[in-house]
């Protein structure tokens, strides 16, 4: 398998006639069939990628000209299936793109293939996928994280330069820090979530997975921006999030103290550890810091999410598009027959739970005191961050766990999650950058930063790996 | 049976279609009244994966309107909630509504109902996103759907029970219906379902305890309201007297057969499950928003009757007036205000007459006829040329040869002649017959093929006759 070069340094090629995109697509198509074994992929949209690739060469133009890419099957492309690795939305053929994806192709990226995924994003390690379970390229047995899993095995096995990954809950950093990428949750509203299938609309995020932070910068630069077509996203301020000149000297650094606890693998908390010898040898600051609440960001999270999951699927009736029972004799059992063949084990979990904390009744004590323990948890950031340039901790309590280990109790995978929702609750920036290994397996640094300092946060975890 | 005993409690929820060019949360035309079913529709429309709403600006300025128009000031934060249940009309399985801050709180419509004025409180009105259609062909095993209203954008009024009888529910729906159109909010197309009415209504003998309610649902006219309301109190009394509970139920009102039949049953007891709506930030309008919107505020009915009450005209008149497309009162309220009442109240019976006003013609031939040049009966024959043509009414006048004579000496030889040829009726005259006098005028006026000033004929007659 060969490596892909930055890719700045890819899209110049292309634009300076050195290399051909059409070969570059087949350079991605070919490293996704020699990997197969992996499952990293749903489909390819080998017919129109290559089509944009032979325009692209006519005339290569745009910042990431001829550049191929892989994006989470959520995400809503022309050319091939949308399916969400979910029965329901097996057959479905999307009319219409997702922002991030037409604002890739507008600097003439190219989307070559849809990845594996929990179905509808639900899970942390792919395994509830309706497809297959993606491996863990570092080692087959075990999972690659989720929800992104796909996305971020199809990085590591050099699939394509960049994937697309969304995170809910932790889907992009889970998944980066168990295979060793990169991966970016930028703040809340950042990238437009027009023609991304829904999970939970307060906290889904868009961002890339990478080998390295320049490139996840560049490609978080052209997803960035106001979208008409999403009212929550945010203006960017900073003209291009590319220059990523950073000093860690007198930078004040937060250790979560809450994530450092009893619980976190002993190989996990060295590679923690050590990250931060680093960080103060680079002359950062570091001391630890507490906020009390974020215990409780994974319960509020298992509130909040549901909640917002049980709406999200509600459209999924088999009425007008995706699976629909054949069976059903009236209405109401074309509804029951349609959910219950079409959706897996996890959703209807997720709607359950969710049906049941909007229920009349039930309401003010689920749902409206996990949104007063959110802001709880979003002022607890604000005041840490009134006296730290980010915070740092693990990704996850232990490095990627086996395949089959916890799929038969939901709480233990739950708690894969347990610290990556907080961001999540408050809609910081949070990345997980590459920071060693735990016996053989990857483990990744979270940073942190305030709100919409996600230009900040990728100069910073750019200086973090040119710490070594 | 004494119903005079049981006193009506009655509530009224209005569904007012908004007037905005496109749909709610897409960017698609509103209008469905022409359009083929679906299509008017996008991916926001149909609820495909990945669809965000995106709220209609224009939305919020009519909302704005309508809280002037009822009297009071619109919510500074509002928001959107989700109201979630299945059914084929409704693509996203939710319906996006306001649920727990609605964008108008409060607020009153003030009715005039046998001869009294009352005021009739708002409740709340909120903003939300109408369904679509279903369709149920005759003999078919299926049914069909139509999205094209899916997202249109509806105002629900929702009163307080302060309304006790049907003339007031009547009064009330009108009076409402006047308020929309007034303020430009809706296009009050009644016919096509612009205005939905659905009214409560329980009634008890207690004052202050009310008995169980039964709600009829979609009345789209004024008299259905009345005859549904009259028809329900009838049924509620009769059941009472009889000893029998009356059901808290939804209704349908029967137009063929003037009543209310039962839909559903006992009420279900639904749970929409509602939540706030993520996709769409929290409303926050602006004081400069607010007070420009105000400023921007058309006349509304109150003020419009108060003028019209001015040109002594019974109130039925002006009721009628208001009834009018508000352009053409708006035209008649510009006359009181820059010509005089004595010229407005003549175009607005003009108005009434043939539905149009053409106010630099019409201001001009009214003041013709204050200045002697035209009598009222020429006026109108000038009124039914001007609308197929551009002259001015004294090129009309001049064409017809309808000018008033009012040239005494010309007059004077048609009222000799008159004179000699009607000598019965000049003696009566003579002897204080006033019937003979107005006979006499009128062969002048006749002789004068109608253009003789009827003052200047009379005081010639008089003087002729040594009157």
């Amino acid at each position: 398998m060969s490596r892909w070069p930055a890719i700045d340094e890819l899209a110049a090629d292309v634009k300076s006639g050195k290399i051909k995109a059409v070969e570059l697509v087949k350079q991605s198509l070919k490293a996704i069939s020699d990997n197969q074994e992996f499952d990293a992929i749903i489909s390819t949209l080998e017919g129109r990628a290559l089509d944009r690739a032979a325009q692209i060469d006519k005339q290569p133009a745009g910042r990431l000209a001829g550049v191929p890419f892989i994006a989470k099957d959520n995400f809503l492309t022309l050319g091939g299936k949308t399916t969400a690795a979910s029965n329901i939305l097996r057959p479905f053929e999307a009319p219409y793109q997702a922002t991030a994806i037409e604002k890739l192709e507008a600097e003439g990226a190219i989307c070559v293939a849809k990845a594996n995924l929990d179905a509808f994003a639900h899970g942390s390690s792919t395994e509830n996928s309706d497809w297959f379970v993606t491996k863990n390229p570092h080692d087959k047995t075990r999972v690659p994280g989720g929800s992104s899993g796909g996305s971020a095995a199809a990085v590591i096995l050099d699939m394509a330069p960049f994937a697309l990954g969304t995170d809910t809950g932790g889907s992009i950093r889970l998944p980066a820090s168990f295979v060793g990428a990169v991966g970016v949750k930028p703040t809340y509203g950042r990238v437009s979530r027009s023609g991304v299938v829904a999970m939970a609309s307060s906290t889904d995020v868009i961002g890339p997975l990478t080998k390295t932070a320049t490139d996840a910068a560049l490609v978080l630069d052209v997803m960035s921006g106001r979208d008409e077509l999403d009212s929550t996203t945010i203006e960017k301020a900073e003209a291009s999030y590319t220059d990523l000149d950073f000093d860690w000297s007198g930078k004040k650094i937060g250790v979560i103290k809450e994530y450092m606890q009893e619980g976190l693998d002993a190989g996990v908390k060295a590679v923690i550890e050590g990250s931060i010898e680093k960080l103060k040898s680079a002359g950062a600051a570091v001391e630890e810091v507490s906020l009390p609440s974020l215990p409780l960001a994974l319960a509020v999270y298992y509130i909040v999410c549901p909640a917002e999951v049980s709406s999200n699927l509600s459209r999924y009736d088999g009425q007008r598009y995706g699976y629909s029972a054949k069976d059903a004799k009236n209405l109401d059992e074309s509804y029951e027959l349609s959910r219950e063949e079409g959706f897996g084990a996890e959703a209807k979990r997720r709607i359950m739970i969710g049906t049941y904390v909007l229920s009349s009744g039930y309401y003010d004590a689920y749902y409206k005191k996990a949104q007063t323990v959110r802001t709880k948890i979003i002022n607890e950031f604000s005041e840490a961050f009134s006296k730290f340039d980010f915070l740092v901790g693990p990704i996850s309590p232990t490095p990627a766990f086996k395949i089959g280990e916890k799929t038969a109790d939901p709480l233990k995978m739950y708690l894969n999650d347990i610290m990556t929702v907080a961001a999540n609750m408050s809609g910081n920036p949070a990345i997980s950058v590459p920071a060693g290994l735990a016996g053989n397996l990857p483990v990744g640094l979270q940073i942190i930063a305030p709100m919409a300092s996600d230009h900040q946060m990728l100069a910073a975890a750019k200086a973090f790996e040119d710490l070594g | 049976m004494s119903s005079s005993e049981y006193i009506p409690t009655i509530g009224i929820e209005c569904h007012v279609q908004l007037k905005t060019k496109t749909k709610l949360f897409s960017a698609v035309g509103n209008d469905a009244r022409q359009a083929q079913p679906n299509s008017l529709i996008s991916h926001i429309d149909v609820g495909l994966p990945g669809a965000l709403p995106v709220l209609n600006e224009k939305a919020l300025e009519l909302a704005t309107r309508a809280a002037f128009a009822l009297n009071t000031k619109p919510q500074k934060f509002s928001k959107f909630d989700r109201k979630h249940y299945f059914y084929p009309d409704l693509p996203k399985g939710y319906q996006i509504t306001q649920y727990e801050d609605p964008i108008i709180i409060g607020g009153y419509v003030e009715i005039e109902a046998g001869g009294e004025t009352k005021q009739i409180q708002v409740t709340r009105v909120h903003l939300e996103e109408d369904a679509g259609k279903n369709i149920h062909p005759a003999d078919a095993d299926y049914s069909l759907v139509d999205l094209n209203r899916a997202g249109t954008p509806l105002l629900e009024i929702v009163s307080e029970p302060d309304i006790s009888s049907a003339a007031e529910a009547k009064a009330y729906a009108r009076e409402l219906y006047l308020l929309m159109k007034y303020s430009e909010v809706s296009d009050v197309d009644l016919y096509h379902g612009n205005m939905r009415f659905d009214v409560n209504i329980s009634v008890s003998k207690e004052v202050g305890k009310l008995g169980k309610r039964s709600e009829i649902k979609n009345l789209n006219s004024f008299r259905s309201v009345e005859n549904a309301v009259n028809y329900e109190i009838d049924r509620q009394t009769e059941w009472l007297e009889k000893g029998q509970m009356v059901d808290q139920e939804t209704r349908g009102w029967d137009e063929a057969k003037q009543k209310t039949t039962s839909q559903r049953g006992k009420e279900e007891a639904h749970d929409y499950r509602y939540m706030p709506e993520p996709d769409i930030p929290p409303l926050e309008l602006s004081e400069e928003f607010i007070s420009k919107v105000k400023s921007e505020m058309p006349s509304l009915p109150p003020e419009v009757r108060k003028m019209l009450n001015k040109l002594s005209i019974s109130s039925n008149v002006v009721e009628d007036i208001l009834g009018m497309p508000p352009e053409i009162v708006n035209k008649i309220i510009g006359v009181i205000k820059t010509v005089g009442d004595e010229n407005a109240r003549r175009l607005a019976f003009w108005a009434l007459e043939t539905g149009e006003l053409d106010v630099t013609r019409d201001v001009k031939l009214s003041k013709m006829i204050d200045r002697g040049e035209l009598n009222v009966s020429a006026a109108k024959i000038i009124r039914q040329q001007m609308a197929t043509s551009d002259e001015t009414p004294q090129q009309i006048a001049k064409r017809l040869n309808l000018a008033q004579v009012s040239d005494e000496a010309a007059i004077e030889k048609i009222v000799d002649e008159v004179l000699i040829q009607n000598q019965k009726a000049a003696e009566d005259t003579k002897n204080g017959e006033l019937k003979a006098i107005g006979f006499l005028v009128g062969q002048v006026m006749a002789k004068s093929k109608g253009q003789a000033n009827p003052e200047i004929a009379q005081r010639l007659i008089k003087q002729r006759l040594g009157l």
